[in-house]
């Protein structure tokens, strides 16, 4: 009897180790919401990419100051036409399931990022024209036209390589069981609960990673994932709501982590689509002018936002070489009621549909009492997210605040939303000169060439304003203070390399 | 009896086939386009297109209808188009946490309601009477949504006793099972015990003047028998029924409480895919829970007519 308490108690004390040991390497990560499927070339939600960033390598990487680095690719070289890209790749890379990462692997997922039925990357790369395997080192990407941001966008999704042998088995199975290169394998995914990684113990790149398992629970509401991690039941939260930053800050058991994202908050204005455009605001630039002179950029985010954002009327973040080093512009009601009086309208009404959550009927409700100084009628209508997006790109709305997460290459941040025809344009806004810049942002290779493009752009749009641009929010992480090593990226994902617990 | 069950199962094919047919309906009446909604971010043209034609949203909403209930009627409640998954399957593996969740629940306001209500009816007009009542409508007018938050910072943030949100399966750890459940659980059932409470306490007020009960005092039998009985038995009829409703009340209230909780059931379930108009999932999910209550409104009778052989006939 003595012999089994003993025996009892000594396999109670291991396990107690084992899982002291285990809980040590073990973070726990709360999202804002459930990922849509587990598959790089379809998925289509911002909190996907934080997922795939711990499961799917990429050919290249961004660094804090957005610069791009090599990673399943170790270097890249253009043709002198810009027409064809060569990528060399890294040796010795192995997928999650033990098969290897070779050319073969990177032309099938990047030709399957062209085919695959819905795929989400087919527009991104939609200047590929071929993918050929030089050797099994080396891959050349044949374009129909110079695309600088290519580099870019295989810093993300589409650079993420998939094992052909696991997407083979088909779509649904594949995204159901994620195969690639990254650091952590997939385990388990119970959808609304809980996504499982594991250290992924061939993983090219180990040194860098010391957690043994990270478990994503989606918790929607701000509030909950907060009293989560104040408890302990999470280790670190994403995007923590403003108003909460100093009630985290007074917890001696957390820290914060922050940066400017590099996308933006704005109104975007139909001046173009359907008889919608055909209000003061849509049909006379100078009302738009007047309108954005008549907001205090400063003291909206103060109001709404603790201060934390950013106010900026710029399309490109703060942390983006392309953005103009300028302070946000000061408001100006005697101007702003000059130019409504040119316009001959100095009552207009505007129309502006605002989502339907708390803090962004704030910032309706801002936006409505500052404009009314200049002499604005804002008409604030509440809309559900999905009900407006549809009606914005029917030209439905007149005004619709709307945001942008943003991308490393300001073509992602910029070339859907103002182009003629541009995906993303719902107020069919088009200038030929804008179109033209554009053009020269995607082909030129040169930085200098590329800067002078977008200045040009920012001005003309600046002027004729087809979006208001409003402020940059700022990426906020909370965390408890046994995780080290977080380092936090513009473009709000979570990046694990180096991050320890305990 | 075999012929009372008959009829009530002949009466719920045509009402299963009207609730798939309103459900269809009324989702049409959501406002947005869903292929817009699910193409995310870029809103890629391609993709929507893609998205309307894998998912006939292109087509009527005859059609629409045929090819869901065509699937349903062969056992396919179509696929997430979020996730890629079929809808039974995410069915069947959130089926058993809200039904968990709700038997817990149902416990729980049982355990409170039904011995309030005995207490308040047998000690009536007493202090015992009152305090039974403010508690009951305290439970009926407090929010699950609040409660359920002040409960997370009573017992989590502060007391650090309990997990603030998830869920565990009973087969991972019975403990961690009960710990996740418990707040839920009684934020859920709380508004029920109250009804419930309210409900036993009237029926039994009404069972304690009859005569029956009158003739069981002056046989001499103890209060606790006659209270017992003679007389809770004949009050749990409506009480019953009541109990069976309430259960389609808790089903609905465990999307709000899942919501809070983070409880990765069928109301979650259902309210990210409004969010997100994954249809075919909001779809599977209602017609699942409506021939759900369906099946309890029939189990209630059968039970009513098992305590009250008046009605077998």
């Amino acid at each position: 009897m003595r012999g089994l308490i003993r025996s009892g108690l000594t396999a109670l004390a291991f396990s107690s180790l084992v899982a002291q040991a285990a809980g040590a390497q073990q973070l726990r990560v709360g999202l804002q919401e459930d990922p849509d499927a587990l598959d790089p070339t379809i998925s289509r939600t911002f909190v996907g990419r934080i997922v795939f960033a711990s499961l799917c390598d990429k050919l290249f990487d961004i660094t804090p100051d957005l610069k791009l680095v090599p990673r399943l690719a170790t270097g890249y070289e253009w043709s002198s036409d810009q027409k064809s890209l060569i990528l060399k790749l890294r040796d010795g890379v192995l997928f999650q399931d033990g098969t290897k990462m070779d050319a073969a692997a990177v032309k099938y997922t990047l030709d399957r990022h062209l085919t695959l039925p819905g795929s989400t990357r087919k527009s991104e790369m939609a200047g590929v024209t071929g993918i050929e395997v030089v050797d099994p080192l080396t891959v050349k990407i044949a374009l129909s036209a110079p695309f600088a941001p290519l580099i870019a966008v295989l810093s993300d999704r589409a650079g993420m390589i998939v094992s052909p042998k696991a997407a083979e088995a088909g779509a649904t199975a594949f995204a159901n069981h994620p195969v690639c290169a990254g650091p952590f394998k997939f385990v388990e995914r119970i959808p609304q609960d809980r996504i499982v990684l594991e250290r992924f113990p061939d993983y090219w790149d180990k040194g860098q990673i010391k957690l043994d398992k990270i478990t994503f629970l989606p918790i929607p509401d701000s509030a909950v994932r907060l009293a989560n991690l104040k408890s302990g039941d999470l280790d670190l939260i994403e995007r923590v709501a403003p108003t909460d930053l100093d009630e985290v800050k007074s917890n001696p058991k957390l820290i914060t982590a922050s940066i400017g994202e590099l996308g933006y908050q704005g109104i975007t204005i139909n001046t173009n689509n359907g008889p919608q455009a055909k209000s003061p605001i849509g049909s006379d630039e100078r009302v738009r002018q007047a309108f954005s002179l008549s907001i205090d950029r400063e003291a909206l985010v103060q109001v709404v936002y603790n201060g934390f954002f950013i106010a900026d009327d710029q399309w490109t973040g703060p942390a983006s070489p392309f953005h103009i080093k300028r302070p946000a512009p000061a408001r100006d009601i005697a101007k702003a009621k000059a130019l409504l009086a040119a316009a001959g309208q100095p009552h207009p009404t505007v129309n502006l549909t605002v989502p339907n959550t708390p803090t962004l009927m704030q910032v309706g409700q801002v936006l409505q009492s500052m404009a009314a100084e200049a002499g604005f009628d804002v008409k604030l209508q509440a809309i559900e997210f999905a009900s407006g997006l549809a009606a914005s790109s029917k030209g439905e709305l007149e005004a619709f605040v709307l945001a942008w997460s943003g991308r490393t290459d300001p073509d992602g941040n910029i070339f859907s939303f103002v182009s003629c025809g541009g995906a993303l344009n719902d107020g069919k806004y088009c200038n030929k000169e804008v179109d033209a810049a554009l053009q020269t942002g995607r082909t030129a290779s040169d930085f200098a060439e590329r800067k002078a493009a977008y200045d040009k752009i920012t001005e003309i749009t600046g002027r004729e304003l087809p979006i208001i641009y409003l402020f940059h929010q700022q990426w906020l992480w909370a965390m408890s203070k046994s995780v080290k090593g977080f380092t936090p990226y513009p473009d709000g994902i979570l990046r694990f390399n180096n991050v320890t617990k305990g | 009896m075999r012929r009372f069950i008959l009829h009530r199962l002949g009466v719920l094919v045509p009402t299963l086939i009207f609730v798939s047919m309103m459900i269809f309906a009324l989702q049409q009446l959501l406002p947005g386009d869903p292929a817009l909604a699910l193409a995310g971010e870029e809103r890629d043209p391609q993709v929507i297109q893609f998205l309307r034609a894998r998912y006939h949203l292109d087509q009527p909403l005859p059609v629409r209808y045929a090819y869901w209930i065509g699937g349903v009627l062969h056992g396919d409640l179509g696929e997430s188009i979020r996730i890629q998954r079929p809808v039974a399957e995410l069915v069947l593996e959130k089926l058993p946490v809200t039904g968990e969740l709700t038997v817990m629940a149902m416990i729980i306001a049982l355990t409170i309601g039904i011995p309030a209500g005995i207490v308040a009816a047998v000690k009536r007009g007493t202090a015992w009477d009152v305090a039974a009542n403010a508690v009951a409508l305290w439970g009926l007018s407090t929010p699950n949504f609040w409660l359920g938050i002040l409960m997370i910072l009573l017992f989590s943030v502060h007391l650090g006793w309990l997990p603030a949100s998830g869920y565990v399966s009973p087969f991972e750890s019975l403990w961690g099972n009960l710990s996740t459940l418990i707040m839920p659980a009684f934020v859920l059932g709380n508004a029920i015990a109250a009804v419930i409470m309210r409900h036993t306490r009237s029926a039994m007020l009404q069972v304690m003047r009859s005569d029956y009960v009158r003739t069981a005092r002056a046989k001499g039998l103890s209060e606790r028998v006659v209270i017992l009985k003679h007389g809770l038995r004949n009050a749990l009829g409506p009480v019953i029924t009541l109990g069976a409703l309430e259960f389609g009340q808790l089903l609905s209230g465990a999307v709000l409480t899942e919501q809070v909780f983070t409880i990765p059931g069928f109301g979650k379930l259902v309210v990210d895919a409004v969010f997100n108009r994954d249809y075919a999932v909001v779809q599977g999910v209602v017609l699942c829970t409506a021939s759900f209550y369906i099946l309890l409104n029939l189990a209630a009778d059968l039970l009513y007519a098992a305590i009250n052989p008046r009605l077998r006939a």
